[in-house]
């Protein structure tokens, strides 16, 4: 009778995110969700769609829009939101295109400090937002170890990682004074496997950049970035080479490193990451950029 | 089998069965632990080793752990495994743990959640955290220190928040040339002090986590260990709660309501197996009903246990919201605005009995205030300490009321039900966390026998309101004195009354109860419930009791309707007392022969608030009587 005694893994974690995001639709007065596209905000959406089951999602869904995503992700996003009927908010920030922001032009971390973390700040001023859903997940970096389920935010959208409320039980605290906010992470508890299993259990649709195929790539600083369209300047002597490639995250493009592989299939995901030998941020070119730098990146108000 | 061969299985079984492999991890046996214990005792150092042992360190952070190691370890450019999870700038930079950091790691036999928690007094608050949603606690004691009262303080806390499997590992053996002695005096201590705790098993291990002695292998230089080494420790602790097969409740959380012909609850199910058919009673409202379906995105469900997130469907339509209780009619949670509860202190301002405080059990926020502090626990003796208010981290026993009835149950019992926060109402801060021990008083509504002939009835046969005088003051103020020319006219005037005199009662109900402040709370607290009953039955209460302290005059105050209760403060000076002095009980007080007497080595707290001042020294008693008459003619005009 285990079955009715414990729950398995994947099911504990489910109810436990599901409980969560309940419990913001009934404490919070605008609570939005962020969606990525990636993988983990696509686990986010369908345990979503199972906690408020049979009613619609209780909140809007905001994808803050660099404009340098991969195009599928784009493509992705539509389809997705269409199909479930979602109101879906972009948002760019248009004085980031007025200057032209871009991560060739003005830097990986210029750009993503302007189109996202910017981008994502003004989002949530501009429409009031009390509380935002965030697909982070504790397994992904050292400072995420240490964030609340319930984390809070100033009226300047900052995090301070040395006076967190205490965070007991299930109980979580969410009361805040106009202007500050909470960053609800549902899938705090969740590693990079737990996701790649439940979307394997659930048959979650994932964007096809997941799945190894035959893709245009350079190298650069030891980073294989996808030629997804023509903003992209070749260096001299540069040109894009067909190779059997996947991502393990999902960004901005030209941030996002590629990963050789032959996994054309979830399972085969899983099996690869469960004999690979490194870890899943490190595609990313922006956590390279300075030590500690998600830390003070969360600091700053990126999710 | 070794690490190694089991590495290779693994590999094995990932290449050639994935699906089989998948089902074991997912039907894993799940183990969720915090490492606690004093600054520096290597909590952290522990944990990195776990990781990194248990090869969960991939290359990339390897190297950077190598890096950071030379910029900022502690062990002179040697890895130092604490940077594994010390992941804050503050942390890395002063080398210590600030806030707690959760880790996830799996062995062939568990998963495990860790939390890593920090040691300094300073942030007791992020341990409580931590160990809040644990099962099992590591305690780590530096063998070089020994036992601190950081060590106890930890314990104690753990325990008190239902943590019943505690690992005491004693690390830093390399440092003390791996000694058995050293070990087994440290053993011993720590039971002798755990003898008053209540952990079902407390088991030792000689470590050393830097050099990674007994962590996942016994370890050669204490071949005098026959314990088994510290991993297969975590992975052999038996932590069954039996959560399902108790009786079912499911706080409700959201209402589920799509469109006009649906109406569910959703909530996650603390305890119990629910199935369609199933007749459940809604409280704190009492309504019943029966169990329609239980509805899930993946279709409904033949029955659903605990910890599972549901959406409950009702036969009947009855008025159902977020923080009711949906329990089993048969064997149902209590409801009341009153309870005993521990709690934990966690804020920068001290805690202070009577002040407006936000408390919120898991599914449910409600105004309410800590009407008492009945005492402190001192964490490094565990003895109870008389206190006014508790300081940042201190413990103690408190009653609470609460503005609204909520449904608990012990927090011993089922902490899903019996737990809670409390939030400060200005600074929304998380300042304090709760575990409920028994109700004070059941909420009129419900469980309370419903019989026909109510109060108003025998009120109105009697032809008046049923309230109760409550004499305050010094010893020898003159409250029996005053109270007893009160009756007298009260009856002359043809109301029914009675008079509750201290003495009177010390005789007999609460002849087992002395003078120490426990018992004097207690004493109030029984002629509160003597006094609620008479209201009941409609009569004019009067008690003259000393009731020096001002919570429990709240406390009674709080058992009643707000125009029931009527604090008339007899307000005569000490002097005069002293010079009174009827019986000698000032005397000798003085002479040292009677102790705890109020005015002298007792406190008497003055009403803020009397309904009824009387100034004795200006008027004799017959003036102060015909005072509490006219007062109380004019109360009921109000009324
Ligand atoms: N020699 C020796 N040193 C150790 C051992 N375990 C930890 N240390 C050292 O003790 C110091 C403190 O270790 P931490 O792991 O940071 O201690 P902690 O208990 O996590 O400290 P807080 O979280 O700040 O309370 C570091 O310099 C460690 O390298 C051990 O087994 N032997
Ligand atoms: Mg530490």
């Amino acid at each position: 009778m285990t079955s009715h005694t414990q729950l398995a893994h994947l099911q504990r974690l489910e109810a436990e995110s599901i409980h969560i995001m309940r419990e913001v639709a009934a404490t919070c007065e605008n609570p939005v969700m962020l969606y990525s596209i990636g993988k983990d905000s696509g686990v986010m959406m369908h345990l979503a769609l199972k906690a408020f089951y049979p009613s619609k999602l209780p909140f809007p869904i905001l994808h803050v829009d660099t404009t340098w995503k991969f195009r599928e992700m784009i493509e992705f996003r539509e389809k997705f939101a269409a199909e479930h009927q979602l109101d879906l908010i972009t948002h760019i920030n248009q004085e980031g295109v007025a200057m032209g922001m871009g991560p060739f032009s003005h830097g990986s971390a210029v750009h993503t400090d302007v189109m996202k973390t910017q981008g994502l700040k003004q989002a949530l001023d501009k429409y009031g937002f009390d509380a935002a859903f965030g697909g982070a997940r504790r397994d992904e970096e050292k400072s995420r170890a240490k964030e609340r389920i319930f984390s809070f935010r100033s009226a300047q959208h900052r995090w301070d990682p040395k006076s967190q409320r205490p965070e007991l039980w299930n109980i979580y605290n969410n009361r805040i004074q106009k202007g500050e906010s909470m960053r609800v992470f549902p899938l705090s508890n969740w590693t990079e496997l737990d996701i790649w299993q439940y979307i394997h259990q659930e048959n979650i649709p994932i964007v096809p950049l997941y799945l190894a195929k035959k893709r245009p790539v350079v190298e650069r600083d030891g980073m294989l970035v996808m030629v997804d369209d023509d903003r992209m300047p070749m260096k001299p002597g540069e040109e894009p080479e067909m190779k059997m490639v996947r991502f393990r995250t999902l960004g901005c493009y030209p941030l996002t490193g590629a990963v050789e592989s032959t996994a054309t299939t979830v399972i085969e995901i899983i099996q690869e990451m469960l004999l690979t030998k490194t870890s899943e941020r490190q595609g990313r070119a922006i956590d390279k950029d300075s030590n500690a730098s998600m830390e003070q990146k969360k600091q700053e108000g990126y999710f | 089998m070794t690490t190694k061969s089991y590495e290779v299985q693994q590999s094995e079984q990932i290449t050639n069965d994935i699906e089989g492999y998948l089902h074991d991890q997912e039907h894993k046996n799940f183990l969720r632990f915090i490492t606690c214990g004093s600054v520096d005792d290597g909590k952290s150092t522990l944990i990195g080793r776990l990781l990194y042992d248990s090869k969960l360190i991939f290359e990339d952070q390897m190297a950077s752990l190598e890096n950071d190691s030379k910029k900022v370890g502690t062990q002179g450019g040697d890895i130092d495994f604490a940077l594994l999870v010390d992941g804050l700038a503050a942390e890395r930079e002063q080398g210590i743990t600030i806030d707690v950091a959760y880790r996830f790691f799996a062995t062939d036999k568990r998963k495990f959640i860790v939390a890593d928690t920090p040691g300094h007094e300073q942030y007791t608050r992020n341990m409580a955290t931590g160990a809040s949603s644990a099962d099992a606690a590591v305690i780590l004691i530096d063998a070089r220190k020994g036992i601190l009262t950081q060590t106890r303080r930890h314990s104690f806390i753990v325990n008190l928040l239902g943590i019943r499997h505690a690992v005491v590992a004693v690390n830093k053996m390399d440092l003390m040339d791996y000694s058995q002695e050293v070990f087994q005096n440290i053993e011993a201590e720590y039971r002798e002090f755990a003898e008053n705790l209540d952990f079902l098993t407390i088991t030792f291990v000689p470590m050393s986590a830097l050099k990674g002695d007994n962590i996942m292998t016994p370890s050669d230089k204490m071949p005098w260990h026959d314990g088994p080494a510290f991993m297969s420790v975590l992975e052999n602790i038996d932590v069954a709660r039996k959560k399902a097969e108790k009786p079912f409740r499911m706080p409700v959380q959201w209402v589920n309501r799509p469109n006009l012909d649906f109406r569910g609850f959703s909530g996650t199910i603390s305890s119990g197996t629910v199935k369609p058919g199933d007749t459940v009673i809604v409280l704190p409202s009492g309504k019943v009903s029966n169990v329609k379906s239980i509805v899930t995105y993946d279709g409904n469900l033949d029955q659903a246990s605990a910890d599972q997130a549901v959406t409950l469907t009702l036969e009947d339509e009855i008025d159902v919201s977020r923080g009711d209780v949906i329990a089993e009619i048969n064997q149902r949670p209590e409801t009341t605005d009153q309870f005993q509860a521990h709690i934990i202190w966690m804020g920068e301002q001290p805690m202070l009995p009577g002040r407006p405080y936000l408390i919120k059990t898991t599914n449910k926020t409600v105004a309410g205030e800590i009407s008492a502090l009945k005492h402190k626990v001192n964490v490094n003796s565990l003895e109870h300490e008389a206190g006014k208010t508790l300081a940042l981290n201190e413990v103690g026993l408190c009653n609470i009321s609460l503005d609204e009835a909520i449904a608990f149950e012990a927090y011993r019992d089922n902490p899903a039900m019996g737990a809670f926060i409390v939030i400060d109402k200005i600074s929304n801060a998380t300042v304090g966390a709760g575990m409920i021990d028994f109700g004070l008083r059941r909420a009129t509504n419900v469980h309370w026998q419903a019989v026909d002939v109510d109060k108003t009835a025998r009120a109105e046969q009697k032809r008046q309101k049923p309230v109760v005088l409550w004499f305050t003051g010094l010893s020898a103020s003159g409250k029996s004195t005053i109270a007893n020319l009160v009756e007298k006219k009260l009856h002359a005037l043809g109301k029914h009354t009675y008079l509750l005199d201290g003495d009177n009662v010390r005789h007999g109900l609460n002849r087992d109860l002395g003078f120490v402040d426990a018992d004097r709370v207690e004493n109030i607290r029984r002629v509160g419930e003597v006094s609620k009953l008479m209201i009941d039955a409609g009569l004019i209460v009067l008690t003259a009791f000393i009731s020096p302290f001002r919570a429990e005059r709240r406390m009674v105050r709080d058992m009643m309707e707000p125009h029931e209760f009527i604090e008339v403060f007899v307000d005569t000076p000490l002097e005069i007392c002293e010079k009174r002095d009827p019986k000698g009980l000032y005397k000798k007080a003085r002479s040292g022969e009677i102790k705890n007497f109020t005015g002298y080595d007792s406190p008497y707290e003055p009403p803020e608030r009397a309904d009824i001042h009387l100034h004795t020294a200006e008027m004799t008693a017959a003036e102060a009587a015909d005072a509490v008459i006219a007062k109380i003619e004019e109360k009921y005009q109000e009324v």
